[in-house]
């Protein structure tokens, strides 16, 4: 090192140690920003609330309505299960925003006198009630819902089910990547994945026995709330079985038929030791996994045991007298 | 402030990110509708990601030369182990109220909370025997081997978030490629690794 360096070439050292902090100041800044992000990437803010028109025509009589407090609006559109969509709670409200349900038909077929293709807009124009129903996912949380539907029997006279009838079953829309042959459904621009991305095979298809598609209790939902369905709860139309695990309660309905055999059913498809045919809500039949024994209460977070048939034995109960519900769960 | 301390600050800060982003979540109510399971589900999957970002140290090293990366290995470890503790907490006092003989039923009804549980508890010898104190009170091959519990415990975490998972695999099925991927370096014979370092820092 004999080369002299001129001393006004030498960078002080109180400059030197700055730029070396300055650098440390922002890779220190650099790396928050990055961690932050990618924690917001991955758990991203609450979607905004959706808003979807009045349904104009609901009673108010409340038959068979609970008379606990409803969740609010923004829980029961933010913490959905919907897989065509998205597989996490909060993702079907975003990835469902776009979404086409207008227009809309449901082809009802298969054993009955009359079968036919009805309008969305038909079916609104039927008398609406509004149900308060609770609502017990298999995953084993609950809340409330104030649903505005009609009863699906109300639909299925219209078709007049032969008595050959035993079962109907129901397919949700799909136009997504799916190898099924059941889809033959219309496209249209919307947000779901394909069957691979869900993990389940598409389109999501459900079943009820006929005596429980006839029972009372059971709606064909059009709203929340007094308000149109909104997409991420399975807009324009599902149904809704309160004595079973949601699951059963398909979304988006396009195709009703009635059947002589047991028709598949989607969840049922994929782990047939875990979801049964008939998935009545029952604290005494685990889930192979995780317990039914109690349910997390979403209004106030807290645990509560879980009831036979969801609360609602005293209207459904005498529909399997003499069945072994561990058998058929 | 030296390198190593700086470095060091970076890394706890920066891990403390996401819990100051869920505290800030929980307190302005931005968890969603079931803010307990977003906070068991997140506390998990940190655990698992600080897991493998442990398990990664020495694998860096060799491959790419980072020898200075050792230094934050404990670190890391114990950031696996402190999100792993609040994981067992929430469970503890939200899922199952603070009850002992509910944890129990639980642990021996449930595989899927048996395997976790296993897991979280190989974590704590290792936690309490990363001092520099213990290593020399092991020896440094007895602490090496009791230390490989690492890679069980990680194996044993993406199997119990496999199984809570309905049909969604993709996490679980990403945090089991990587961590075979971890593994799979440490069961490659010592020539071929060698080679890949010679080549890679051009001795």
């Amino acid at each position: 090192m004999s080369e002299k360096i001129p001393s006004s070439e030498i960078t002080p050292e109180s400059v030197y140690f700055n730029r070396r902090n300055f650098i440390k100041a922002g890779v220190f800044a650099g790396s928050a920003l990055a961690t932050a992000g990618t924690y917001r990437f991955f758990n991203p803010p609450p979607p905004p609330e959706v808003v979807t028109a009045p349904i104009g025509n609901v009673s108010e009589s409340r038959s068979f309505s609970s008379t606990e407090t409803p969740d609010t609006f923004e829980t029961i559109t933010t913490y959905n299960n919907y897989y065509e969509f998205s597989t996490s709670k909060n993702g079907p409200a975003r990835a469902a925003e776009k979404f086409v349900t207008r227009p809309w038909t449901i082809e009802v077929d298969g054993l009955v006198g009359k079968p036919r293709v009805f309008d969305i807009e038909e079916l609104l124009r039927l008398d609406q009630e509004e149900r308060v129903y609770r609502f017990r996912c298999v995953e084993a949380w609950s809340m409330v819902v104030p649903w505005t539907g009609f009863p699906l029997k109300k639909l299925l006279d219209l078709v007049e089910p032969l008595n050959t009838a035993k079962y109907v079953a129901f397919h949700t829309y799909y136009n997504g990547r799916t190898t099924s042959p059941e889809a033959k459904l219309p496209p249209g621009p919307n947000g779901m994945q394909s069957s691979f991305s869900a993990g389940i095979d598409l389109p999501y298809l459900e079943g009820l026995r006929m005596d429980e598609a006839m029972h009372p209790l059971t709606l064909m939902a059009t709203g929340i709330y007094g308000k149109l369905m909104p997409n991420q709860n399975g807009a324009p139309i599902r149904l809704v079985v309160p004595w079973k695990y949601g699951f059963k309660s398909i979304k988006s309905v396009v195709k009703i038929s009635l059947t002589d055999v047991e028709p598949p059913t989607t969840w049922n498809l994929a782990a047939s030791d875990e979801y049964g045919f008939y998935s009545n809500v029952n604290p005494d039949v685990t889930h192979p996994r995780w317990s039914q024994a109690q349910e997390r209460r979403l209004r106030d977070s807290r645990m509560q045991p879980t009831v036979l048939f969801n609360g609602y034995g005293e209207e459904v109960a005498g529909l399997y007298a003499g069945m072994d519900l561990k058998k058929y769960f | 402030m030296n390198d190593i301390r700086f470095y060091k600050i970076l890394i706890a800060v920066n891990a403390l990110i996401p819990l100051t982003l869920l505290a800030y979540d929980g307190w302005r109510a931005q968890l969603g509708a079931n803010p307990i399971e977003f906070f068991l589900r997140t506390t998990g999957v940190l655990t698992l990601s600080f897991l493998i970002v442990t398990l990664a140290v020495t694998p860096l090293r060799k491959m790419f030369g980072w020898n200075s990366l050792i230094k934050f290995r404990r670190m890391l470890g114990l950031f696996a182990f402190f999100y792993a503790t609040l994981h067992l907490l929430t469970y503890s006092v939200f899922d199952r109220s603070l009850s002992l003989s509910a944890i129990v039923g639980d642990v021996a009804q449930r595989p899927f909370i048996a395997i976790g549980m296993a897991a979280l508890l190989m974590l704590i010898p290792l936690a309490v025997t990363s001092t520099n104190g213990w290593v020399k009170r092991l020896g440094g091959k007895k602490w090496v081997r009791l230390h490989k519990l690492t890679y069980v415990a990680a194996i044993l975490g993406v199997i119990h978030f496999w199984m809570i998972v309905k049909s969604d695999i993709f996490y679980p099925a990403l945090f089991g490629v990587v961590l075979a991927g971890l593994l799979a370096y440490r069961l490659m014979p010592k020539p071929a690794r060698e080679q890949g370092l010679k080549s890679q820092v051009g001795r």
